[in-house]
């Protein structure tokens, strides 16, 4: 009874810090999302060789001393980054928060990769003693890492970890940080998710051998989810932080709401590493309608989770067609401009549908320029915005590897 | 290397690991802790410097010597005049 909680129970949105391969503030992604503009470019990384990334071009000095940066990992100055404009666009009265009462709740496909790797290339040069192993790197690598840093660099005392969630991440960081608010363990929770995969050379020899890295001669156009061409996923960096309060606390001291969490559901697979069930995603859309007292009619804009390989598009199709087999609602996917930003794929996508609250205009799926006749699903918005009557509710899906599913549901308020 | 080659080596490393202090008023007998913001991770990045830069291996007891500008030189020369 989602509708019917009591203010201090419904969860909002008051503000949003993110930095993504086209854009490094929501108005910067959002314009870019209308513009048809992509932010995949030619990318070299360690052993792999050239290949295509989403890389995030956001100001490192902006929050963070050249030793903070230094000392710390891509993730948490992606975190910092993120949770300092976030703040900054929530408006809070930052000096004068009860810091302790601040929770941070960050999503992450993985973390530690980039800097092992790092320090094994660094041995390499001496054969492999390890002498020369950093005293940095157990800081720098325990998993909740990007969390840490957030607090470190913003005095944070409450509660700060990370949330392992494959690609399912940044939707797990929303809802934990929506349940620690309706548990009292926190008054301001920051939640989504980061990602700094590009720097880890296995991600892309990983995909790679797995036939699902993306390659195209023009980079713009190698990720492209639902098409027919689509030949594998474009690995990207990014993140995106929400301020997340009580609806509450967010109208007593006016504050700017973007929407409220009306309903979120996070379920297993159970039956593979890699390939996805369409038949539990189907249920983990349903279940967060349920929760938000919403049926498939009631969803305006359906913010799809969908990669570019050739059978996870395929499986999710199928699952957006078990739910929504007509109607009015539209389907986009932020993946085809930026790539996969992994752990912070759920958050960037959510937020980046945000504004069509305001503007009614849902994005496109660029470089559909072939629909695969598997994923030709009726309200599929191809390459072109469109504009819409009314939006009132977007729900964003994020699936990740070892079977998990997230869905989340914001209504305008 | 001579006192002002080990000198310009430790200002170098002291460059890369506090890269946002001004080293250019650093005084030889007052303790780096005591000039710049060094916490002991810092500290033992020019333990690491040193030993992946020069091969300079200082065993832990000797940290001390490695308090300032001044007892750092004096306490490298002998280890390092060869180089």
């Amino acid at each position: 009874m989602v509708a019917q909680r009591p203010e201090h129970e419904r969860i909002v949105i008051t503000g949003v810090g993110l930095t993504a391969p086209n854009g490094n503030s929501l108005k910067e992604l959002r314009d870019s999302l209308l513009a048809g503009q992509s932010g995949v470019v030619p990318f070299e990384t360690r052993y792999f060789g050239p290949t295509l990334a989403g890389v995030c071009r956001f100001d490192e000095l902006r929050y963070q001393r050249r030793k903070e940066v230094r000392r710390g990992t891509r993730a948490g100055g992606i975190g910092i980054y993120c949770a300092r404009e976030a703040v900054h666009d929530a408006g809070l009265d930052w000096e004068n928060v009860d810091k302790s009462q601040v929770g941070i709740y960050v999503g992450v496909t993985e973390h530690g990769n980039v800097e092992t790797e790092n320090e094994i290339y660094q041995i390499k040069g001496y054969d492999y003693d390890t002498q020369y192993w950093s005293h940095h790197h157990n800081p720098r690598t325990v998993a909740n890492n990007p969390a840490g840093e957030i607090s470190l660099n913003m005095g944070i005392t409450g509660p700060h970890y990370t949330l392992g969630a494959a690609c399912a991440a940044g939707n797990a960081g929303i809802i934990q940080g929506v349940q620690m608010l309706r548990l009292g363990e926190c008054d301001v929770a920051l939640g989504g998710g980061v990602s700094e995969s590009i720097h880890t050379f296995g991600i892309f020899a990983s995909f790679h051998s797995q036939g699902a890295l993306a390659r195209h001669d023009d980079p713009t156009k190698a990720s492209r989810p639902f098409d027919a061409d689509r030949n594998g996923i474009v690995v990207a960096e990014g993140g995106c932080m929400f301020v997340l309060e009580r609806c509450s606390d967010a109208k007593a001291r006016g504050a700017k709401i973007y929407g409220e969490v009306a309903g979120y559901a996070m379920n297993s697979d159970a039956t593979d590493f890699v390939l996805p069930d369409p038949g539990r995603q189907a249920e983990c859309m349903r279940l967060a309608m349920r929760r938000a007292e919403l049926n498939p009619e009631d969803i305006d804009i359906v913010s799809t989770h969908a990669t570019g390989t050739s059978s996870g598009d395929i499986q999710e199709a199928v699952a957006l067609r078990n739910v929504w087999p007509g109607g009015h609602t539209l389907l986009n996917n932020t993946k085809s401009f930026i790539g996969h930003a992994m752990g912070a794929a759920g958050a960037l996508e959510l937020a980046g549908n945000l504004p069509a609250f305001d503007d009614r205009v849902c994005h496109a799926t660029i470089n559909l320029d072939r629909v695969d006749p598997e994923c030709d699903l009726p309200g599929l918005v191809a390459n072109q915005p469109r504009e819409m009557d009314r939006v009132d509710t977007i729900l964003n899906n994020s699936f990740g590897m070892l079977g998990i599913n997230s869905a989340v549901i914001v209504r305008k308020i | 290397m001579t006192g002002d080659d080990i000198r310009a080596a430790i200002l170098d490393i002291l460059g890369d690991i506090a890269p946002d202090e001004d080293l250019s008023d650093l005084k030889a007998e007052v303790p780096f802790r005591d000039q710049l913001e060094l916490d002991s991770m810092d500290f033992l990045d020019i333990v690491m410097e040193l030993r992946k830069r020069y091969r300079v291996q200082i065993p832990e007891e000797d940290y001390p010597q490695l308090a300032s500008m001044a007892s750092t030189v004096a306490y490298l020369e002998p280890r390092m005049k060869e180089m």
